[in-house]
């Protein structure tokens, strides 16, 4: 198999191509929003009554034009970098992907510029480049093809620290609203609203972790009618933009799924403020 | 309304929650190390490198970057206040009076009476803060790290804060939370009535 796809593909991404890559994404990903993330933002913007959320709506938005003007990081808290790759099968790379992720994050702290955001979690000593243990955080899927897709998501703490996750009781399924709207009206302004609420529902412990904050990388406009459904309660709470009251307390509800054990219902929900920064690209 | 500093007792007692604000003047950056290290130095004595008293306390981490000699401001927006609880309780004791501003509220509406009130600025809008802060006057306690150090800033027309806890005890927050728990629970009965 490596042999045929050798003799195929005459050339494959580079150490360099993703050291670069990675580089952009994050400059990418600090300085401009996704369309779907601005077009969320300005509806809310409009649909907005309460005064004082409509402010802080409008500094949000003025915010994310001056950052894009000056590419400069919209918010100070430039986040953990969380990688996920995308790795074809077809593909036979010649060097050390991490090494190369590992390069890219360095790079860019020092470029972008980011926030040395990584600590020890004991000693709380920064390691001044944004690596360190199991960081950045590299989520690696096998998928068909010949192409590398790279997405980075780097992830703020006000609103990570909002996130929660329940190992649910199998019978309890008509409980995963109560427990999402719950979760968030227990955040009530701290994650920086308003927010995006990632699901993941079923897999495992760690799995549905995993599938909340990918559910974040979708498009915030697309979503099911279950996901409006629980959107419609959360703005039912009035927490509104920054926690000081008003109609729109989150832009999007997404969900992504996993088989679970027949005995479990793991459900988790991962918070992301207003700021949903990603950004990804494909090498051949 | 435009405060500038070091803003008075009297100031400080003219603000009613809901009301605008915009600084001018001197304002400093103080995170979670920051307020524990501070507190530390008030109990034993020791100087602070800059006084809290009179002060405007930042909720910050800044994003600076060391250009030639000079440190320039990149993105410096609030951070979540509800960390600093504990410690601004407590700090409360040693001060005339203070203005903090930062992001998400805190739970010091009671402490806070007489003595100072509380500014809510867009959290995130890292971007439109550093546009208002017009240098870098000092820098403390940088052992600390890049965001948790004490930073002094002179800005201009910062803002807009909304004063969102009053020497009063009045506290948007706190009136917010009673209706958004409010809406839960009739949310939750009328799903179990359905």
């Amino acid at each position: 198999m490596i042999q045929k796809s050798l003799s195929i593909k005459a050339s494959m991404p580079t150490y360099d191509e993703v050291v670069e890559t990675v580089v952009e994404l994050f400059k990418k990903a600090e300085t401009e929003l996704s369309d779907d993330v601005v077009r969320a933002l300005k509806r809310a913007y409009e649909e907005e009554d309460n005064e004082i959320a409509k402010m802080n709506l409008e500094a949000i938005l003025k915010n994310i034009e001056i950052a894009k003007t000056k590419k400069i990081p919209m918010c100070q808290d430039t986040g953990l970098p969380i990688v996920f790759v995308e790795l074809g099968k077809e593909l036979c790379l010649d060097f050390d992907l991490v090494k190369a992720i590992k390069e890219g994050v360095v790079r860019a702290t020092k470029e972008v510029p980011l926030r040395p955001n990584a600590v020890h979690p004991i000693t709380r000593e920064n390691t001044g480049n944004n690596i360190g243990m199991h960081m950045p955080q590299i989520n690696v899927d096998l998928v068909d093809g010949d192409e590398l897709k790279i997405t980075v998501m780097p992830k703020g703490a006000g609103s990570e620290n909002c996130s929660a996750l329940k190992m649910m009781l199998p019978s309890d399924v008509d409980k995963i609203k109560r427990f999402v709207v719950e979760v968030v009206k227990n955040a009530g302004g701290k994650p920086c609203p308003p927010i995006f609420v990632g699901v993941g529902i079923g897999s495992t412990f760690e799995g549905c972790a995993k599938l909340a904050k990918k559910a974040l990388l979708r498009n915030v406009n697309d979503m099911n009618e279950f996901e409006l459904e629980i959107l419609n309660a959360v703005n039912g709470l009035g927490i509104g933009a920054m926690g000081l009251g008003g109609r729109i307390t989150a832009l999007a509800v997404l969900i992504e799924y996993g088989h679970c054990h027949t005995a479990s219902l793991p459900i988790a929900v991962n918070i992301q403020c207003w700021a949903n920064r990603r950004a990804s690209a494909v090498l051949r | 309304m435009e405060i500038s500093t070091p803003v008075s007792s009297d100031v400080v007692r003219k603000l009613r929650v809901g009301e605008i604000v915009y600084i001018s003047g001197e304002i400093i950056t103080a995170r979670d190390k920051a307020h524990v290290r501070a507190l530390e130095f008030i109990k034993s004595g020791k100087k602070l490198p800059i006084s809290f008293n009179n002060a405007v306390i930042y909720h910050c981490g800044p994003l600076v970057q060391k250009v030639g000699k000079d440190w320039i401001v990149i993105s410096a927006g609030p951070t979540t206040s509800a960390r600093m609880n504990r410690a601004t309780k407590e700090l409360l004791n040693y001060v005339d009076s203070i203005v903090i501003v930062g992001k998400g509220g805190m739970d010091i509406s009671e402490e806070i009476k007489g003595k100072g009130v509380y500014l809510a600025y867009t959290g995130g809008a890292g971007a439109l803060a550093a546009n208002a802060i017009k240098r870098v006057k000092e820098v403390h306690w940088l052992d600390l790290g890049m965001p948790e150090a004490i930073w002094v800033f002179e800005v201009e027309m910062f803002g807009p804060c909304i004063v969102a806890i009053d020497s009063y005890g009045n506290s948007l927050y706190d009136e917010v939370k009673r209706r958004v728990e409010e809406n839960f629970r009739k949310m939750m009965e009328s799903d179990k009535a359905d």
